[in-house]
């Protein structure tokens, strides 16, 4: 079987490139072809580069904070571009201050991200939900982004 | 007994002749005839060929006869791409490189209408483009599709992603392949499609056009007009071996339709500096369909303002206006009096500030969160060392430099990446389309033929100032005509 393409990035204004770099490097390790558009990408940017390399999944990182603003709408972007139902990611710092993480999770799961991940989250974490997500997907399955997974249960045992 | 090279031009309305010694590297004979592409495209050469024997005293045997053509609507190309920031930017480069004048650019699934509009305008050569290797398959495959159900039999040249090529090649019989012209996200390739356009160019498209009845008089017609500029300026950038040229150098050429940009160089990005947008290939043409000093003069104006325009030339709105409707009224026209040679000199500053001003990028400081960020979109030519003016507007003009100047960034624009502190030069003999063709066949004495007819654009006027009335009306000059003014060394 051909080897999935991913896109990654880090969306909006945002310049910390260092963690996606290290994401693109791991999964690019783990067999999947990688699209890494770097820091400073806007959204738009992240719909054409998939639409061009027929990518599977977009990966998209967000750490200054302001990543529900530049976040909305990524969902209806890929509907528009024809991509109704390729798997998005999300992951970093994506609010200030202290917010109860379910809460975020869901926030960002009601814009349409498949899979919401929090600081901190370990790079295996990521690589087996994706592995999980893409058999899912190619039996046209989809699994419940909702159910516990082994980062939520490290960041739930948090107070 | 002299060693001599023939270079033709066929062009829209002359057909341009140059010899040129190889051992002394110099033009030593030009002349002109009218273009006749639409009748028997010999009678203009032969013309032409009869004025420039006559100034040479003799009928050489040359060792190399070579041609360029823009004539019978130089070479129409459609370019057809997915993203249009992507694959159809890239196909669009590709065409340009190759020295065609886009006719239609289009960008993801061809609709009925736009094939329709590829039928009606008949390109010479149709560039199908889409998806990197690997990636989106469908889009190309469906264009393919559009177009084996359309009337357009020209020749189609595919340059997608690798992985559509069998099922593209089923479906559109007769089609040329090459490498994709964007293999991997954000690389460009666009190379091997400019040499697969040249040689349809070549092989099919002057024969189509009736250029190669000139095949008597010529070896080969090799390459369209502006490819020819374009290498001319490459080889006058890299040198005969690659490393003792120019340097970075931009060619601007404003012409009686659109005005044309060329760069050659790489585009460095400063250290810190964030780069978005597709990578700049090293040569790069651009063409501005909306910049003329003949058929587009008035979408200059609307570009500029109709008072710049009027004020940089000393004439008020409404004479502005009058001349402007002349103009529209008749293309071919040159002027005459006074008030027609400071308009056109207005208009060649504002198409040739705008002109480079779209081909270059820019630099702006983005405000983030982690502090100011520098982001580049665009080639930069800041560092670009030698600016080349050529163009009737240009070359007759009484002060080139003050042209030319237009080119160079606004001092107040701290975004501009224009070209800075260039030395400004003039090619009046129109010498980088013989210097292109020549590099065929012996680049040393190409690059020499370039740089000897270069001339500084501070030099006082020289002795074709005063028949500006007639663009290239040396014709009736002959050996050694151009050597008024010092050369480039």
């Amino acid at each position: 079987m051909q080897a999935k393409t991913l896109v990654t990035g880090v969306i909006g204004a945002d310049t910390h490139i260092v963690g996606n770099r290290i994401l693109s490097t791991a999964l690019e390790k783990a067999g999947y072809k990688v699209v890494a558009l770097g820091a400073l990408t806007p959204a738009g940017d992240f719909i054409k580069a998939a639409i061009e390399t027929a990518a599977d999944a977009i990966m998209v990182s967000s750490l200054y904070g302001q990543g529900e603003i530049d976040c909305r709408g990524f969902r209806d972007l890929c509907v528009e571009a024809g991509m109704e139902d390729i798997l998005i990611y999300l992951g970093g710092n994506l609010v200030v201050g202290k917010q109860p993480w379910r809460e975020v999770e869901q926030r960002f799961l009601a814009m349409g991200f498949d899979r919401v991940f929090p600081p901190g989250t370990r790079i295996e974490d990521v690589l087996a939900t994706l592995a999980a997500d893409f058999v899912a997907r190619d039996r046209g399955e989809r699994l419940d982004a909702t159910l516990p997974t082994p980062w939520a249960t490290r960041q739930g045992a948090e107070p | 007994m002299m060693n001599l090279a023939l270079l033709v031009d066929f062009g829209s309305t002359w057909t341009k002749v140059r010899a040129v010694d190889l051992d002394q590297a110099r033009v030593v004979g030009s002349a002109q005839g009218p273009s006749t592409v639409a009748t028997d495209i010999t009678i203009g050469l032969e013309h032409a060929l009869a004025r420039l024997h006559a100034g040479l005293g003799h009928v050489p045997r040359y060792r190399a006869r070579l041609g360029s053509s823009s004539a019978a609507g130089g070479l129409r190309m459609v370019t057809v791409g997915l993203v249009r920031e992507l694959t159809a930017e890239a196909a669009r480069q590709a065409a340009l490189g190759a020295g065609a004048r886009l006719v239609g650019s289009y960008a993801y699934r061809l609709t009925r209408a736009d094939v329709q509009e590829i039928e009606a305008c008949r390109p010479d050569i149709l560039l199908l483009c889409g998806g990197t290797d690997g990636g989106n398959r469908d889009i190309i495959i469906h264009n393919a599709r559009a177009l084996a159900a359309s009337a357009y039999a020209g020749p189609v040249i595919v340059a997608g992603n690798r992985d559509a090529a069998d099922e593209v090649a089923g479906i559109l019989p007769g089609t040329l392949f090459c490498a994709n012209v964007m293999p991997s996200f954000n690389v460009l390739d666009t190379d091997p499609a400019r040499a697969r356009i040249r040689e349809v160019f070549m092989n099919r498209i002057v024969h189509a056009k009736g250029i190669d009845r000139a095949r008597g008089l010529l070896d080969d017609v090799v390459l369209p007009t502006p490819a020819a500029v374009l290498e001319g300026a490459e080889l006058l950038a890299a040198g005969p071996t690659g490393d003792d040229g120019l340097g970075p150098l931009v060619v601007v050429d404003p012409g009686g339709a659109t005005t044309d940009v060329h760069s050659v160089g790489e585009s460095p990005a400063d250290s810190g500096v964030v780069r978005l947008g597709l990578p700049e290939p090293h040569a790069k043409r651009t063409v501005e369909g909306d910049l003329g000093m003949r058929h587009n003069a008035a979408s200059i104006v609307e570009s500029c303002g109709a008072n710049a325009i009027a004020a940089a030339a000393g004439i008020d709105v409404a004479q502005l206006h009058a001349l402007l409707a002349q103009i529209a009224a008749d293309v071919e026209r040159l002027p005459e009096s006074a008030h027609e040679h400071a308009l056109d000199r207005s208009l060649g500053r504002a198409a040739i500030r705008l002109a480079v001003r779209r081909h270059a990028g820019t630099v702006e400081t983005v405000q983030t969160a982690q502090g100011p960020v520098r982001v580049q979109r665009g080639k930069d030519l800041s560092r670009v060392a030698t600016l080349i003016g050529t163009g009737g507007v240009i070359v007759h003009a009484p002060h080139p430099r003050e042209l030319l100047e237009a080119a160079l960034a606004d001092r107040g624009d701290p975004f501009s990446l224009g070209p800075r502190e260039p030395r400004l030069l003039i090619d009046r003999d129109y010498a980088l389309f013989a210097s292109g063709l020549l590099a065929r066949v012996d680049r040393r004495a190409a690059y020499e033929l370039a740089r000897h007819a270069l001339r500084d654009a501070t030099s006082e006027a020289s002795e074709v100032s005063d028949t500006a009335a007639a663009p290239d009306a040396r014709s009736t000059h002959a050996a050694g005509s151009s050597a008024s003014s010092p050369s480039v060394s």
